[in-house]
């Protein structure tokens, strides 16, 4: 780690940017053992040691053997990615992408055969990584001969983006068609509904962070009151879902309007740490309020939604008839089966998913839209140009606090319990991850990123307690990469010397 | 008035450690101006490092009290140093001059990523240490209600001063600190000037995290416990502390972690024992609202 690459706030970061020309062998290998020699003093007293209970005392063991193996995966992996950048792209892709494939091959053809790897799925993951940057440099390098004007990952970006035109719709008509396909089991149901529900709150989320560049750490707060209206409402008034779901909205709403007016005057990173303690406010709260939320014992019991008035129950009380009947009676013959309230609650999740989205597409034309997007850009000549930007931001906090506000009412309604522990901070870390790794303001990034970072998870799910940890990783890994997202992209409009545009 | 003055000492005690932690978000604020996210969590790793080392100490057969605290913390401050340093080479200095949210976004998945790593390294459940320091002198009796002020409370207490006072002198008689104030006031013309701009920077978070790593070891011995998540609250509260005192003033971290650690005991002493953390963000929520520039912070001035 002995670059020296000075940046200052005025200087723009070297990310990829800089490459050592004319390399020095030596210089490369005492870099990695360096990089190897850091990592040692950081492995040694966390890697190295495990405090482990025994009985009522904690004894202390010693792993040094996988303290120097992972050690060494660092230092062997500084090496190749130095010897990328030095210009050895394609030779260190080569070799990579043959041992990828390689352990790949092993893996299917006997699954112990992978221990012959040290570390396993670690050093596996170093190689892959190692491809990956190989790839992406040799590409960027190619291009950069060419003479294009914008980066490989910016090129990604705008093709996605162009393609979105024609790719949206074949995504929207699998979504409508998913739960129909003959592999459509209860699992892939429940999967696609836990997907477009981080989908729809992804898109809420959007309106303040994407369109109006308000970072709310606490989006988590509106999702909870939500899915606590809803669930009082309901079962205290005895309403059903379709009339309590544009109240518990109109709460959240009100309650984002209630946070938000005191502190929407604060600047970007003072108002993410105001909105995580008013999202840690509201938990506590619930967690402590027994009389109006039962406390960390949670609500039970909620009504799940009916078809029209007919519950998705096998035996309905007398006068009632139930889905499966009427349907029997009018289209053709079917039998109960709790898939029936699966797919029914798919298609209510995408509906409010495509309602946020539709919404957010239309009022994004309109001027409140048009003023959110310049008050991100620049605030202070929004004020010169007679925008209120209290009011402005506060149209956003609450719009974007009333689709949580839904997709709370239908998390209750669909999970017929809740608890203070579902609508913790990492609840909300997720949801800005969904919506700033997809690329601030993009529509098909929200749904990209939590068909990546949800539905992802879902195949792995032996490597759960890596899961969080690959999460933390990652977001930092696209930050550094893409600053921006990674799937915003804007044309520039105006360019000092015209070059040859992006594709 | 003797509950109340109990209080006070155990509320002194937790607003030191709080103190020591806020130093850390109100420098690095104070210098690249963004919230360390990951402040709370490098605390974490602090208390784990310290932990991990009383034991290894135990093997080794230093038992000797006064010499063992020293060893824990020298080691305690270099490895704990040498994650702020890492952390702030990895998820930070390449995002220098990005937008305002990529360090920050940045820098939660650091403390995401920092608490899973250490709960797969070292299990879940809380660790618990043996008290190493007990006892303690009574102070008074008042009406049956007997003031006690612990050794360890003295200890704690006594430590953050010498900190404090050495922390105090080094930022304002070295070459390092003014240095750092150079970088604070006008980062493009320190460098221009000749100032090792990306190394100041990196020694201002290797700083925050020695102090963080002093707090996580007193915090580790008073409370007798540490588990992965111990970081997230009193992150926040530190941030909190940071923000009351005013960001970017030293002083104003101390005194703010002090009246924090006080509003959270006597919260807790008093009103309610489950709404103290409450206390603590409405206190942000309001000193946010209300005076933005903290108690001893300098007015920011947003140039166009």
């Amino acid at each position: 780690m002995a670059e020296a690459t000075v940046n200052t706030s005025a200087a723009p970061a070297a990310a990829t940017g800089a490459r050592a020309h004319e390399p020095s062998f030596v210089y490369l290998v005492k870099d990695a053992l360096a990089t190897g020699a850091i990592a040692l003093a950081l492995a040694f007293p966390l890697v190295g040691f495990r405090t482990v209970d025994r009985g009522s005392t904690t004894i202390i063991e010693t792993r040094f053997g996988q303290m120097f193996l992972g050690v060494a995966v660092i230092a062997l992996g500084r090496f190749a990615f130095s010897l990328i950048d030095a210009g050895y792209a394609r030779a260190i892709l080569a070799g990579s992408g043959v041992l990828s494939v390689a352990w790949l091959l092993l893996v299917a053809v006997d699954p112990g055969g992978a221990a012959i790897f040290p570390l396993g799925w670690m050093s596996w993951m170093l190689v892959v990584s190692v491809a990956l940057r190989a790839a992406y440099v040799s590409w960027g390098d190619r291009s950069e001969a060419r003479g294009d004007a914008v980066s490989p990952g910016d090129r990604v970006a705008a093709t996605v983006q162009r393609l979105a035109v024609f790719f949206g719709p074949v995504l929207l008509l699998f979504a409508i068609a998913m739960p129909l396909l003959p592999m459509a089991d209860q699992r892939w149901v429940d999967l696609g509904i836990l997907v477009l529900t981080y989908v729809m709150l992804g898109w809420g989320l959007n309106v303040v962070v994407g369109l109006a560049g308000l970072l709310d750490l606490g989006y988590v707060a509106f999702y909870a009151v939500g899915a606590y209206s809803y669930a009082i409402i309901a079962k205290t008034f005895g309403l059903n879902f379709w009339e309590a779901l544009p109240m518990a909205g109109g709460l959240a709403a009100m309650f984002g309007v209630l946070l938000g007016f005191p502190v929407l005057r604060l600047r970007g990173d003072y108002l993410a740490i105001v909105t995580l303690g008013f999202g840690e406010i509201v938990r506590v709260v619930l967690l402590n309020w027994n009389e109006l939320s039962n406390g960390p014992k949670g609500i039970g019991e909620i009504p799940r939604p009916s078809f029209f008035g007919m519950p998705f129950t096998p035996a309905p009380p007398q006068g009632v008839t139930s889905f499966h009947q009427w349907f029997s009676a009018h289209l053709w013959e079917i039998g109960f089966s709790p898939i029936q309230r699966a797919v029914y609650l798919y298609y209510i999740i995408l509906l409010l998913a495509l309602l946020t989205n539709i919404f957010t597409l239309r009022i994004r034309k309109l001027p409140i839209g048009r003023a959110w997007e310049a008050l991100r850009e620049d605030e202070i000549a929004c004020r010169a140009l007679g925008i209120n930007p209290t009011n402005t931001k506060l149209t956003a906090f609450a719009i974007g606090a009333m689709f949580g506000g839904f997709a709370g009412s239908f998390f209750a309604t669909r999970q017929g319990f809740i608890s203070p522990e579902s609508f913790n901070f990492i609840e909300s870390a997720i949801i800005l991850a969904i919506v700033v790794l997809g690329g601030m303001g993009s529509q098909i990034g929200v749904v990209i990123a939590s068909i990546v970072l949800i539905g992802g998870p879902e195949w792995f799910r032996d490597l759960e307690s890596y899961r969080m940890l690959a999460f933390g990783g990652l977001m930092v890994l696209i930050m550094i990469w893409r600053p921006q997202g990674l799937l915003a992209f804007r044309e520039p409009t105006i360019l000092l010397k015209p070059k040859a545009g992006p594709p | 008035m003797a509950y109340f003055l109990q209080q006070m000492i155990n509320g002194l005690t937790v607003g030191s450690m709080f103190g020591l932690i806020a130093i850390g978000y109100t420098m690095v604020y104070g210098i690249i101006g963004m919230v360390n996210f990951a402040h709370g969590d490098i605390f974490m790793v602090g208390g784990f490092i310290a932990i991990i080392a009383f034991m290894v100490l135990g093997l080794l057969g230093i038992t000797w009290v006064p010499l063992a605290l020293l060893c824990i913390l020298i080691l305690g401050m270099a490895f704990t140093a040498l994650h702020g340093w890492v952390v702030e080479r990895v998820a930070y200095r390449p995002l220098r001059g990005s937008n305002r949210l990529a360090p920050l976004i940045s820098a939660i998945g650091m403390s995401i990523f920092l608490q899973n790593y250490v709960q797969l390294l070292q299990g879940a459940r809380n660790k618990a240490l043996p008290p190493i320091i007990s006892g303690g002198i009574e102070v008074m009796d008042m009406g049956g209600f007997a003031v006690k002020l612990g050794y360890m409370q003295i200890v704690i207490v006594g430590l953050t001063i010498v900190l404090m006072i050495g922390f105090t002198l080094l930022i304002s008689r070295t070459s390092l600190g003014r240095q750092q104030r150079a970088c604070e006031q006008d980062m493009k013309m320190a460098w221009l000037l000749g100032v090792d701009v990306d190394r100041t920077i990196a020694l201002t978070f290797v700083m925050g995290a020695g102090l963080a790593a002093v707090a996580g070891l007193v915090w580790l011995m008073y409370y007798g416990v540490i588990d992965f998540f111990v970081g997230y609250l009193a992150g926040i509260k530190a941030f909190t502390a940071a923000v009351l005192g005013g960001i970017g003033s030293l002083p104003g971290a101390m005194l703010g972690g002090i009246l924090i650690g006080l509003i959270d005991t006597l919260w807790a002493g008093y009103f309610s024992n489950e709404y103290h953390d409450v206390a603590t963000f409405a206190v942000l929520v309001l000193v946010l609202i209300f005076r933005p520039t903290g108690l001893l912070g300098k007015p920011e001035i947003e140039k166009v």
